[in-house]
């Protein structure tokens, strides 16, 4: 089951751009929250901050508070011990290319030492069934790469993987972004099964996209978080006049 | 996807799912309680943080240990050669002991110990300056061929030639030198020369073997070559299409533009390619001691038996009469050892001069 | 000037014009005609020297080369059976050093020191070192073992070799390494994968089929080495798998056969060189079999 999100006072650096400002926010357990704006707005920062990916860059630098559950994840714990309970799924999908498709939804599990090998076949077998691959890839589990799956099943295929290791929060940085239609929307009902399981935050530049699928929404730009609420209201009713220009079309 | 911006349907009207998978979202998983076993265990690993600081810490020992190695090459050549040193001083480079009696200087001499490099040191710089003489033209003739020229079907085994001629051990060049080359020499292109270039005094008639500098260039020329050829292939593909093109608008011949477009944006890298190559020859061993004639003499003459600071090494260092002896084969080791660490750095910063803009990271 | 006595566009051809046309075209057909020659002086000699091995090698060739021993002076027969198993010996040994060292020098490199000073430094130094002569190598390794031990052992032989596979192997390690997307790197990390098993794992694995191209290129180059081995494997009439004693090798027998005065022994080495040169190239085939498939296959 998910945990909610607590975001106190977060902010981040690029080197010496700012590029995310004194961030507030509250990501509800076991639903779907959108993150939307232009491009270099902050949303992915953002999102890379939950999972202290956004560290691996050597110039970057995070200061605030980040509570996933009860954890403080910039303080009470290393980031391995939190991206073990953070599971992402990157814009472009990124299957391990030397691994089958087995060892790919395994690889979580298997690289953190787990050995026991029937209880790891059942957790890719229902992992490829919640990111809806199974059928498809039932029959080679082990005789195919991961790169030799078209890009939308390549992308399944990462969202397995991030289900295997069991994560309480799945986080998605515009899984959908470098895929075709069909492949979007089959992710996009994914998404919508999954999220009566985890906490899921997507970011994404498609708005409907984030309409779909998403219980509330957060519109972010030039690094600092204008308005977060329910994703009706956001698009229907917004109470702040740069969101609503933004999705009138009317720049971004 | 794309459609109207403004025609958003919000979040009330969503689409049912439909899934590929026959399995609705499950909420209450039967295998919940196995689940939260992978959640516990992977909560039970540690952050591995000793782990990854001391793996880290071992490959940085590692590549510290190229240092190392450097380090302890000098040091052992620096002690051992301490009693040479300590004799000759800077003499050991300059200067030769003349014998009183036939007032002819002596060069190496173990019997009487005296030690003196200036020979090898001739040896060494005339065998290198001609191969550099012979293989420089050729290597940037065939890196202009590939490069510029050749049918694309060539290029591929071309280059691959190329490359295996430097995939051929140094111990195999001397072999076919002693039996092919230097027979030829001797037979047929050394007499030539003779003839034609006695008067110069560089080519004289003394050595009827066929060894010497002259066939110790030769065979330096054909080593070196594919060393030059491919660097200087590697800085001519890294000058920019657009400088190409920019002659060529001009009117240029294929040639011109070559010259031009190419070989001036080029040529700090082909510098160092020819440095570099010219680093390999100074220290060049095997194939330079089977040909060269080891005596340690210096002749105007090119075809005279002659001696490397290699290839004296190479000769003598297991049955050193002496300590000094020794001690004075280490000293020359020294020498080339600063010399090819120079040379290379040289030609490393020029070829990195023109590469370094070249794509090299994939991300 | 007044375009109406001349028609714009169209130039009056003067004698000197024509006269600089026709040598430029001559220059640049003679620019060619050099550039193809210098091409062919090139391949002559690697084919003049390839036929020449083949065909003495060849004719050298026979099982007692790979199942006896090399023969007393004076005596027919004989074989490189100890050589061959000493170069064997020899370069296990120096892979055992080499490899391991250089592909942590890699490593570091590309995972650890990306743009650091001390990178900059190693990655120079190894440049460098690649380029000290193998003759040093060996001089310097004499006085580094043989020397404290008092006598020629198998194991000096193999840190000599071992120590010069380490520069080849460390950079085309690295240079593998930086080909691996770094959504690769991204993707194990985010899976809360520990530093070092990410690395191991998932990105040397992922450029294994480089790394092992460029330790067998490594490896290629040093088992043709004889300069380094001369003061410190000294090699050896007889059978020997000893580390602690002089052991046979190859190029080692290949050298001493060559400036012998008997023919017997000038046969043996064409042989030798045969093997040797066989080994030697398809090792290179090899890797450039791997290299022309891809380092990467299917990875996006």
């Amino acid at each position: 089951m998910g945990v909610g999100i607590e975001v106190v006072s977060l902010n981040a650096w690029y080197g010496t751009n700012h590029t995310l400002q004194d961030i507030h926010l509250n990501i509800p357990a076991n639903h779907a929250t959108a993150l939307i704006g232009p491009s270099g707005c902050g949303k992915s920062t953002f999102v890379r901050c939950l999972n202290r990916m956004h560290e691996t860059n050597p110039i970057a630098r995070v200061t605030g508070t980040v509570r996933i559950g009860d954890l403080d994840i910039y303080k009470d714990a290393k980031p391995v011990e939190i991206r073990r309970r953070v599971g992402m799924v990157f814009q472009r999908p990124n299957p391990f290319p030397t691994m089958s498709i087995y060892d790919n939804v395994a690889a979580g599990l298997k690289l953190n030492g787990y050995s026991n090998r029937r209880a790891l076949d059942e957790i890719v077998e229902r992992s490829l069934k919640n990111s809806a691959l199974w059928d498809e890839v039932k029959d080679d589990l082990k005789k195919k790469s991961g790169a030799s799956l078209s890009g939308g099943q390549q992308q399944r295929l990462c969202i397995a993987r991030a289900l295997a290791v069991d994560p309480e929060v799945l986080l998605m940085d515009e899984p959908a972004s470098a895929l075709d239609p069909v492949s979007t929307s089959k992710i996009e009902d994914l998404i919508f099964q999954l999220k009566s399981q985890y906490t899921i935050v997507i970011v994404t530049h498609n708005m409907q996209q984030a309409a779909r699928v998403a219980e509330k929404t957060g519109f972010f730009l030039n690094g600092r978080m204008v308005e977060f609420d329910l994703t009706h209201k956001i698009f229907t009713n917004p109470s702040d006049k740069r969101t609503e220009d933004y999705i009138t079309g009317r720049f971004g | 996807m794309i459609a109207n911006v403004p025609e958003i349907r919000i979040s009330q009207a969503q689409p049912q799912p439909e899934l590929g998978s026959p399995e609705g979202p499950r909420p209450a998983d039967p295998a919940l309680a196995e689940v939260s076993a992978v959640r516990s265990f992977l909560l039970s690993r540690g952050n591995s943080a000793i782990a990854d600081r001391g793996f880290q810490w071992l490959m940085v020992l590692c590549a510290l240990s190229i240092f190392g190695i450097v380090v302890l090459i000098a040091v052992e050549l620096v002690l051992r050669s301490q009693l040479a040193w300590s004799k000759f001083g800077f003499g050991f480079f300059f200067s030769a002991f003349i014998d009183p009696a036939t007032r002819l200087p002596m060069y190496w001499d173990p019997v009487n110990g005296h030690f003196s490099a200036l020979p090898f040191l001739y040896g060494t710089l005339v065998s290198s300056f001609l191969a550099l003489l012979m293989a420089v033209p050729l290597a940037i003739g065939v890196a202009v061929f590939l490069t510029e020229m050749c049918p694309r079907v060539l290029r591929g085994p071309l280059a691959f030639l190329t490359e295996l001629l430097a995939a051929i051990p140094s111990v195999i060049y001397g072999l076919w030198a002693v039996f092919v080359l230097v027979p030829l020499l001797r037979e047929h292109v050394n007499p030539l020369l003779i003839r034609l270039l006695g008067w110069t005094s560089l080519f004289n008639d003394d050595n009827p073997t066929g060894l010497g500098f002259l066939a110790a260039g030769v065979i330096l020329a054909i080593m070196i070559l594919p060393i030059i050829s491919s660097l200087t292939r590697e800085v001519m593909t890294a000058v920019p299409h657009s400088q190409r093109e920019a002659v060529l608008a001009l009117g240029a011949t294929r040639w011109e533009m070559i010259r031009m477009g190419v070989l001036r944006n080029a040529r700090i890298g082909i510098v160092g390619a020819v440095i570099l190559g010219l680093g390999r020859a100074l220290g060049e061993t095997m194939a330079v001691t089977m040909v060269i004639g080891n005596s340690p003499e210096i002749h105007r003459s090119m075809l005279a038996n002659g001696s490397s600071m290699a290839s004296v090494i190479a000769n003598e260092f297991a049955e050193a009469s002496s300590d000094l002896h020794t001690s004075a084969l280490m000293e020359l080791g020294l020498a080339l050892f600063v010399v090819t660490i120079i040379v290379n750095a040289l030609a490393r910063v020029l070829v990195w001069a023109v590469t370094r803009g070249a794509p090299a990271q994939v991300h | 000037m007044r375009y109406g006595d001349q028609r714009v566009g169209e130039y009056k051809l003067t004698t000197e014009h024509k006269m600089r046309a026709r040598i430029r075209a001559l220059t640049d057909g003679a620019a060619t005609g050099l550039a193809v020659l210098s091409t062919l002086l090139v391949v002559a000699p690697l084919v003049a020297i390839f036929v020449y091995l083949v065909y003495k090698g060849a004719s050298s060739l026979s099982w007692a080369f790979f199942t006896k021993n090399p023969a007393p002076v004076g005596e027919a027969g004989g074989g490189m059976a100890n050589a061959i198993l000493g170069s064997g010996i020899l370069l296990g040994v120096g892979s055992l050093i080499g490899v391991p060292v250089g592909i942590s020098g890699g490593i570091f490199l590309a995972e650890f020191g990306r743009g650091t000073k001390l990178a900059n430094a190693v990655r120079f130094t190894a440049d460098v070192l690649n380029g000290v002569p193998s003759i040093v190598m060996g001089i310097a390794v004499y006085s580094l073992i043989v020397v404290p031990q008092r006598h020629f052992s198998a194991f000096s032989g193999g840190v000599a070799l071992g120590i010069m596979m380490i520069p080849t192997v460390c950079r085309t390690t690295e240079e593998m390494l930086l080909m691996v997307p770094h959504a690769v790197r991204e993707a194990a990390l985010a899976l809360g994968v520990p530093n070092w098993r990410s690395v191991l794992s998932i990105t040397v694995k992922t450029a294994s089929p480089g790394i092992i191209t460029g330790a067998m290129l490594a490896f290629a180059r040093v088992a043709g080495e004889t300069a380094p081995l001369i003061f410190t494997a000294f090699g050896s009439p007889n059978w020997s798998v000893a580390l602690n004693e002089p052991i046979a090798a190859l190029p080692l027998q290949i050298y001493v056969y060559a400036i012998s005065p008997y023919d017997e022994w000038h046969r043996l080495a064409w042989a030798g060189a045969l093997v040797l040169i066989v080994l030697i190239v398809l090792a290179v085939s090899l890797v450039r079999y791997v290299t022309s498939r891809g380092v990467l296959k299917g990875a996006s």
